[in-house]
């Protein structure tokens, strides 16, 4: 009995120690990806069409679905918000609560939700269907470097293309709400701009949103490359990966989110 | 696609997103702020400045003119020193009353400027020498509740008195 119950329990702790292992192993392996992606940086910027099909892709492609949900959030926010400021007769302040909730938080975190799901998939799925395929090894054979002719311009276009997409939304935003406060609502139109202008500064507000976007951008487009060129050779395997890009960035978003506007809230609000 | 009309679209794209960057920065945060760069510095002391802030505004007759400075304390005469920065295109006079106040009850904090009828007027670095501090109004309640606690024992005394 004691014996069984003794073996029961070195087996659980046996599963969490593996577990653990493997999730610093993995975790080591990621940062080691990292410096290589980094190491081969002259070589995206060498061969700058590749980077620039990628940008066209993961950046330019986006911009449907970046600017309509930018307008749509815009507008909530400025419906919304209307609806809580007048009842403080503060209405007149609805282009500061719409400005600096875009730039600062909404902003970079959904254009990045977005990218995570619109284009870091679509890199996870090309790496691992070349990596199923065989395309990675038969580029090795041919002496030519994957990370340095699949990942790396990858990485980069991503990287480029996120700052971009999230100051689009941020300014497309800011336009959904001028149509619907001063449009539809009837705010003054000049109270509506010269109150943003007083109430947002570009440093460090509009600043400290895009720090944000270029983090999330590393963030976003080094775990579609990693989960990629790490994905099972299967047709699973690919699909798993797949999932997880989605999953595993988001919530990195979300946490760096937090951690930046934790550091900020410190460092530059004094 | 060939490589031209990638390039073409990435330039485009890039180049949409350098604008909203300009548009953020010109139209929503006030980067190129004029009052900064065309302004006059003045100072004035408060003996309280109660919610006043850096960047806070600076209004005569409702209308903003400037913008609050610095703020700092005097070691001398423990009063708060307000540096005052006013747009170039206004002048005011020497026996300009600023004032700290609050628009509406729970509003930001404001310094009024009140124009006097002096023909001289303030120039950089100058001074504005008459101040109106900021209304506590904790003070102001404990002060009501005082007198009025006062007022109603001396009632009472004197009725007692009288009986």
């Amino acid at each position: 009995m004691i014996h069984k119950t003794l073996e029961n329990m070195s087996r659980f702790l046996r599963t969490v120690g593996n577990t653990s292992l493997a999730g610093i192993s993995r975790l080591g392996y990621l940062a080691r990806f990292f410096a290589a992606v980094i190491l081969n940086t002259p070589a995206a910027f060498l061969r700058l069409p590749l980077t620039m099909r990628e940008i066209y892709f993961t950046g330019v492609l986006s911009l449907t679905i970046i600017v309509v949900s930018g307008l749509f959030v815009g507008m909530v926010l400025a419906l919304q918000g209307y609806d809580v400021l007048v009842m403080y007769g503060a209405d007149d302040s609805i282009g500061i609560l719409v400005a600096l909730s875009l730039s600062k938080e909404l902003g970079p975190v959904v254009s990045g939700l977005l990218f995570a799901s619109r284009a870091g998939s679509a890199i996870t799925a090309e790496i691992g269907l070349m990596k199923t395929t065989e395309q990675l090894s038969a580029m090795e054979m041919m002496a030519v470097d994957p990370l340095a002719r699949v990942v790396a311009p990858r990485f980069w276009g991503g990287v480029i293309a996120m700052p971009v997409l999230s100051a689009l939304f941020s300014a497309f935003g800011i336009l959904g709400a001028y149509l619907v406060a001063v449009k539809l609502i009837g705010v003054d139109t000049g109270v509506f701009w010269s109150n943003m202008r007083a109430g947002v500064e570009f440093w460090p507000d509009i600043t400290n949103g895009i720090i944000k976007s270029v983090v999330f951008g590393v963030a976003v487009s080094l775990i579609a490359v990693f989960e990629g060129y790490d994905a099972k050779p299967t047709a699973e395997g690919v699909s798993s990966a797949t999932t997880r890009t989605v999953v595993e960035s988001s919530l990195a978003i979300l946490a760096l989110d937090f951690i930046l506007t934790v550091l900020m809230f410190r460092g530059l609000s004094v | 696609m060939n490589r031209s009309t990638i390039d073409l679209l990435v330039g485009l794209f890039v180049t949409a997103g350098i604008c909203a960057v300009v548009f953020l920065a010109l139209k929503v945060g006030n980067l190129v702020s004029l009052d900064k760069s065309s302004g006059y510095r003045v100072e004035a002391s408060f003996d309280n400045i109660g919610g006043l802030k850096l960047r806070s505004p600076v209004k005569a007759a409702g209308v903003t003119v400037g913008r609050v400075e610095a703020i700092r304390l005097d070691p001398d005469t423990y009063q708060a020193v307000v540096e005052i920065q006013i747009d170039d295109n206004y002048k005011f006079s020497t026996d300009t009353i600023a004032s700290i106040l609050t628009s509406g009850l729970l509003g930001e904090v404001y310094i009024g400027l009140d124009v006097g009828g002096d023909t001289n007027v303030i120039t950089d670095g100058g001074q504005i020498g008459k101040t109106q501090s900021a209304i506590v109004i904790e003070k102001l309640i404990s002060q009501f509740m005082f007198d009025k606690a006062s007022s109603d024992t001396g009632n009472d005394s004197s009725t007692k008195s009288n009986e």
